[in-house]
This record gives C-alpha cells, sequence and structure tokens, in this order.
C-alpha cells in the first residue's frame, strides 16, 4: 500500500459496473463509494462482474469486498453467492435475504404478514396475459385495483419501466412497458401521500434508520429525476410530522429485520395523508451516486459519512470473519 | 422514456458481451500503428518544440495544402487561405452555426440528420425542420416545397444542413443529378449549404461523387474530418468555405479555442507526407465493404419483415421496423438480449423516428455483426408478440431532446 499503514486501514474492493440495464448508476455509486472510503485512508480499487473477477479477487486479496451493482446478478443474491462460495469477505445482505429483498411481490408480502401495509397488489407475468386473454385480465385488473396504479418490473430497480396509470386506456400501454424490462409485472394501487426513502445501517451495534429523505418531483420519480441533478427536490429529514417520521423509521427497522438484511438497506414508501407508512419496496444494493437516496441520509446523519461508509466496510470484513469461524 | 435513460442503456454496449451495432467508432485495427509511432518520435525529436507551442488559429499551413491534396479527390478546388482547421469537423458545425444562426432561425436538415448536428443546432435554440429523403438522398422537390412554405409562413431560413455521402443515419447518398438541383433551390431561396462530408472517401464502389462544394464554392461552406479516413483520436477536422466566412470562422475559432492542437495537426501533416494515406483509405473501405455485406446479408436472412437502406459506403443502415413497433420502447430488451442500436428518434429533432433504427457496422467484426442481427431478429420477434398481445401501437410517445440520445463517441 502506498500510504502509511494504520491498524484500521482496510484494502476494499469494490465491484461495479456489471450487465445490467443499471450498468451506468453502479458505475457512478462505485466511483462515488470508492471516492468518500480514500478520503477516509483506505485503499480502495473498483472491478467490474466480467470473466477476470474471480481470478482479480485472488490476486488483490481485499479485506473486504463492497458490491454496488445494480439490477440482476448484483442485488438478486448471485454475485453474493459466488462470494461466499469463494470465502471472500463481503459489505451488505447476503444471497438468501438479497433473493426477497430483489423480488418486489415477496418482499411485500412478508412485510405484509409482518404487519406493515402495503398498496395492494398483482404479480402478472406476461405468459398470463397470453394464456388468459390479454383483454380479460386486464378487465380484471381494473375491476379489482382502483386506478390509479403503478406497474412495474417485479424485478429491478431505477424507476425503470415503471408507470403510473391514472386512466384505464393507458394500462396496455404500461404493461409494454414494463414487460421490455421483464417477464413479471408489479400492478399495484398507487397510494397517495408523501415518497420517502429511509435507511438504515448496522455497523455492529444493531440496526438504526438515518434520517428519512423525503421526494417531491415536477412529474414522476422516474430515471431521469433520479439521476439529474434539479429535477428533484428532496428533505432531508423529511417534512413529516414526528409521529409519522417516527414510523417511517420503524417501517425501515422492520423490512431490514424482517427480511433478514445485513449492514445498509433503503426502504422505500409512501406517507399517507393519516401518517401511515406504506412499504413499497426495499433495496440490498441502494444507489450511491451523487443524487442518490442513501447518501442524502448519511450526510444529515451525525456520523460523518467518510467514518460510516469505513464502518460499514469494516463490518463486512468482519461480519463474514465471524460466520468463517462458525 | 427520458434522454438519459436511453443514454445509460448504452452504456453496456462497450461489454465484451454486448454486440454493438449502435456506436460510430471507426475501426482503427489496420493503423500502421508501429510505423506512426515512429514518425511522432520523430515529429517531437525534430519540431517538438513547434508542435508543443500554440499555432495559428486558421490552422498549420502546411496542413492545409495538404487537405486540399485529400478535397481534389472530390473536385474541391480552393486556395490554402479558405481552408480552417477545427477540432474535429464538429467543431466547424459549431462555428458555422454560432456565426450565422439566431436563436429562432430555420436550419433545414434532412429527415433524419446526424444526432451531433442537431445538437448543435438545439444549443443554438435554431428551430430544425427535416426535409424527406429517398433512396437518392435529399429530395429536391421536397426542399422546394418546405422552403416555399416557410417563406409563406414568414419564417427566416438560415442554413441547409446536408450529409450528401453515405448519410448517417441514412446510409443513403445524393445522386448526381440531384446535386446542382439542391444547390440551385438553396440559391433561389437565398440560403447558406452547409455540406457535412466525413464520409465522402470511403465509397465501396466507384469514384467518391463530386462534393456540392466544387459545384458552387461561393454558396457552400464544406466540413471535412481525418476522423473517419485516419483516426479520430487526432482530433482534427476543417471547414472551407467562402471568404467573408472564413474571416468570421477564424475569429469564432480563436475566441473558443485560440488554436487547434498543434500536436495533432502536425501528427496529422506527417502522416499524409509520409504514408501510403489512399491505401490506407483503400483499405478501411475492403474493412467497411466486408461488414456492410455481412450486416445485409444477415438483415435478408433474419429480418425478412423490415426493411433497410443499402449504403455504398460509410458507416450506417437505417432500418425501418415492422408497423407498430417502437424502437425506442424495445431497446431495454435488445440490451438484455445482448444487443445494441440507436433508436430512430434520436436522429429527428420533432419526435419522428420511432419505428426507425440506426445500425453501425464500422466496429463490429463481421461475425459478430451476424450474431447481433440475429439476437436483434428475436427481439423484434418478442416485441411484436408482445404488442400485439396488448393492442398498443408499441409508442413511447415522450419528445425527445435532441443530441443527448445517443451513445457517447467513445462508446462501441
Amino acid at each position: 500500500m502506498s500510504h502509511t499503514a494504520t491498524a484500521t486501514e482496510l484494502d476494499v474492493l469494490i465491484l461495479a459496473g456489471g450487465l445490467s440495464h443499471e450498468r451506468e448508476v453502479s458505475l457512478r455509486s462505485g466511483r462515488r463509494v470508492a471516492e468518500v472510503l480514500r478520503s477516509a485512508g483506505h485503499d480502495v480499487h473498483i472491478h467490474d462482474v466480467d470473466s477476470d473477477l474471480l481470478a482479480g479477487l485472488r490476486r488483490a486479496r481485499p479485506d473486504v469486498v463492497w458490491p454496488l451493482l445494480h439490477g440482476s446478478t448484483g442485488e438478486d443474491g448471485s454475485i453474493r453467492d459466488l462470494l461466499e462460495l469463494v470465502g471472500v469477505p463481503y459489505v451488505g445482505t447476503p444471497a438468501a435475504g438479497s433473493r426477497i429483498a430483489w423480488n418486489k411481490p415477496v418482499a411485500k408480502t412478508l412485510m405484509q404478514r409482518a404487519g406493515a401495509a402495503t398498496p395492494e397488489f398483482v404479480t402478472l407475468p406476461q405468459s398470463l396475459f397470453r394464456e388468459a386473454g390479454t383483454h380479460t385480465v386486464l378487465d380484471a385488473v381494473l375491476d379489482r385495483l382502483e386506478l390509479p396504479l403503478v406497474v412495474k418490473p417485479a424485478q429491478g430497480g431505477s424507476a425503470l419501466g415503471v408507470s403510473l396509470v391514472t386512466r384505464p386506456e393507458d394500462l396496455a400501454q404500461a404493461m409494454v412497458s414494463c414487460f421490455s424490462y421483464g417477464d413479471i409485472a408489479l400492478i399495484e394501487r398507487a397510494v397517495h401521500g408523501a415518497e420517502v426513502a429511509v435507511s438504515v445501517v448496522d455497523v455492529g451495534a444493531g440496526p438504526r434508520a438515518l434520517p428519512g429523505v423525503e421526494i417531491v418531483t415536477d412529474g414522476p420519480y422516474d430515471y431521469d429525476a433520479r439521476y439529474n441533478p434539479g429535477r428533484t427536490e428532496y428533505f432531508v429529514p423529511t417534512r413529516l410530522q414526528p409521529a409519522a417520521s417516527e414510523a417511517a423509521a420503524e417501517l425501515a427497522m422492520l423490512a431490514h429485520r424482517e427480511l433478514g438484511l445485513r449492514h445498509l438497506s433503503r426502504t422505500d414508501m409512501i406517507i399517507d395523508d393519516d401518517g401511515t407508512p406504506w412499504f413499497l419496496e426495499v433495496n440490498v444494493a441502494p444507489g450511491m451516486t451523487e443524487t442518490s437516496l442513501f447518501p442524502q441520509a448519511a450526510h444529515a446523519d451525525e456520523e460523518p459519512v467518510a467514518q460510516l461508509y469505513a464502518s460499514i466496510a469494516r463490518q463486512g470484513a468482519e461480519a463474514s470473519r465471524a460466520l468463517r469461524a462458525i | 422514456m427520458r434522454a438519459s435513460e436511453i443514454r445509460a442503456l448504452f452504456a453496456v454496449a462497450n461489454r465484451p458481451e454486448v454486440v454493438s451495432l449502435a456506436g460510430g467508432m471507426p475501426n482503427l485495427a489496420s493503423l500502421p500503428l508501429e510505423q506512426i509511432a515512429d514518425h511522432t518520435h520523430r515529429l517531437l525529436a525534430d519540431r517538438g518544440a513547434e508542435a508543443l507551442q500554440y499555432g495559428s488559429g486558421q490552422g498549420e499551413e502546411s496542413l492545409r495544402e495538404q487537405i486540399l491534396e485529400v478535397m481534389a479527390l472530390e473536385g474541391v478546388r480552393a486556395h490554402p487561405d479558405d481552408v480552417v482547421v477545427t477540432t474535429g469537423s464538429q467543431q466547424a458545425l459549431d462555428l458555422v452555426t454560432r456565426v450565422f444562426v439566431d436563436p429562432g432561425d430555420v436550419v433545414l436538415a434532412e429527415a433524419p440528420s446526424y444526432v451531433g448536428a442537431l445538437g448543435v443546432f438545439r444549443a443554438y435554440q435554431a428551430d430544425v425542420v427535416h426535409v424527406p429523403m429517398d433512396a437518392d438522398g435529399l429530395i429536391p422537390q421536397a426542399l422546394e416545397d418546405t422552403l416555399a412554405r416557410l417563406r409563406q409562413e414568414g419564417r427566416r431560413v438560415k442554413m441547409l444542413y446536408t450529409i450528401p455521402n453515405f448519410h448517417n443515419p441514412a446510409g443513403v447518398s445524393l445522386a448526381p443529378e440531384r446535386r446542382p438541383q439542391i444547390l440551385q433551390i438553396a440559391q433561389r431561396y437565398g440560403v447558406l449549404v452547409l455540406e457535412d462530408n466525413p464520409y465522402g472517401l470511403l465509397g465501396f464502389d466507384g469514384e467518391p461523387a463530386p462534393a456540392l462544394q466544387s459545384l458552387d464554392p461561393e454558396a457552400v461552406v464544406y466540413l471535412g474530418s481525418f476522423s473517419k479516413t485516419f483516426a479520430p483520436g487526432y482530433r482534427v477536422g476543417w471547414a472551407v468555405a467562402p471568404h467573408a466566412v472564413r474571416e468570421r470562422l477564424v475569429l469564432a475559432s480563436e475566441s473558443a479555442i485560440l488554436c487547434p492542437s498543434m500536436m495533432s495537426q502536425l501528427s496529422i501533416a506527417t502522416y499524409l507526407a509520409g504514408n501510403d494515406w489512399q491505401g490506407q483509405i483503400k483499405s478501411f473501405r475492403e474493412v467497411y465493404r466486408t461488414r456492410r455485406d455481412a450486416t445485409l446479408d444477415a438483415l435478408g436472412e433474419y429480418l425478412p419483415g423490415a426493411s433497410w437502406t443499402v449504403p455504398a459506403g460509410g458507416f450506417y443502415t437505417w432500418v425501418e421496423l415492422p408497423e407498430g413497433l417502437d424502437a425506442q420502447a424495445m431497446l431495454p430488451r435488445a440490451v438484455s438480449a445482448l444487443v445494441a442500436y440507436v433508436p430512430g428518434t434520436a436522429f429527428y429533432a420533432d419526435g419522428q423516428g420511432s419505428r426507425h433504427l440506426r445500425l453501425s457496422y464500422c466496429y463490429p467484426p463481421p461475425e459478430r455483426i451476424t450474431e447481433g442481427v440475429r439476437r436483434l431478429a428475436g427481439v423484434i420477434n418478442q416485441e411484436t408478440d408482445l404488442v400485439r398481445m396488448f393492442g398498443t401501437d408499441g409508442g413511447s410517445s415522450h419528445r425527445q431532446v435532441p443530441g443527448q440520445h445517443a451513445p457517447g463517441p467513445n462508446q462501441a
């Protein structure tokens, strides 16, 4: 290592890139986290997920791997399975929890069972429309769930393929946009209220919620609004009443515990006019770009960001060590 | 789908698993790199103080003389004083627009047109009006009709931007008999012609067509480039303009960049003087012809329901999808299937082009092109299935911001 080694200095390998629709976001997340960790004196390298990955891991022998991959292999548990297979310590939720969080309908169902509110929904694969007849199914959806509706791929992030449907005649087009990204659609009732994201971190003393981030856009909070500064206004902490704010934090903590998440997560929710938080989804590899929600929450926290990220990385190194000791 | 979302999808194009038929990077594999390295070494050793110094705002005179030799192949007869060297022809495009176009002025462009030009016109708040093309390029009657209509509407038309040879993205060329007609119409309406000609020497058959500039030097500003005939990394292009225009371009260029890179200019001058540059262009042509053939063969085999242009040179073919499909809406599916293209809407300022896409054959080797088109066929079949199932037109209705949803210059 080029700089003076200290007892706490870590050799961190960030995984970023990958072959998903969210490659660009992942690369940006990777660069951002690397910058913060370097500023805290850690030795950081960034690696793509490619045929050189395993050889690269063996060569580099990092203290910890921080997967910052968004979309498919990055969040569906597979890359974490791979890291476990080769016995490399890593930051974040193990494969099992990732698989649950990645699948929005499964996560919603588990959260519902744990007592959380989540918008009424149906999960429909593309094949079902072929088998049961497109219009029959669309009509049934419109009969059962009231407009407005949100249509989104059951798996995937960054709001890719997501549409808000306010008129019955727009539902078919929303389905087409969704199925361009994946074969399974989640259709849920759009809950009216404040859009809030609460991040949870656990750096050894148990999970704790970071300040919530409230999102206000001039239109849908879509890909463009998420990753282009200026299109969206954020309030950190949120403008919620203390009780609603507390409920939002509790929901994020519940998701973190109930779904078996580790080190860090971000739960997206809507707080309705009565102050009830509605669970939408949870992310095991939340975006870490300059406009992303987790970093905004981290900046509003009392702990300095560099210190927090370093604690998360250290937690990754230690948790896996403990795991292997068992 | 928003512009940044589309652009983000191109992030995967440089991954080796993806066959990218999206980008426009020239194939540099056949360049004599060792020789160029030796020449660069000699250049620095012998003329380093000059190469690393500021130069003239108009560009190095010796290079401007050599540029005349290059353009002579397309019938351009000019004086070195008429040439302004720029940082790629993209900068020349920017300078011409800056000098001529005021906000709200109309710029005519082919339908479709080069995405980088649309971005420049937008930056200067020009109102781009598209003029239709057919297999023989810009249609003179359509140009006449458009100009007449705009005159009637009291609009001020500043220039006609045209890519007469091996058009990007349409893949067609302006027929020789149409060239004087287009110039006459432009002259009648007092419209400057901006001729963008990066691919003119990359024709697969026969001699290069005469440049529009060669037919009427006073009415045309000509843009040339070494990016496709040698290497884009030097960022050297040029403009040839009538005297009065040229002076203004030089002043505008000096205020923007002071002078083009001397190192780049002298490198290219050295290359032109010491290498068989025409032989090199010939070898580029052979590479691209083989790839064009692979593209057309694969399209014929795998995409019977679509139609496409047959380019006689250059980098691109323009594909029309079966009815009901939207190339932009289909792009995420294509990326999942590990093939990339540029949706047609990128090449229009007014939201047209949703049923079209541009395929570039310049970069991937022929067998990859075949595989890419095969994957694309699978994507089209699945999308057709989906659109039929839901009875939609597949359309993403967003009007796009031009110039922001095509791959970056260094993306495959």
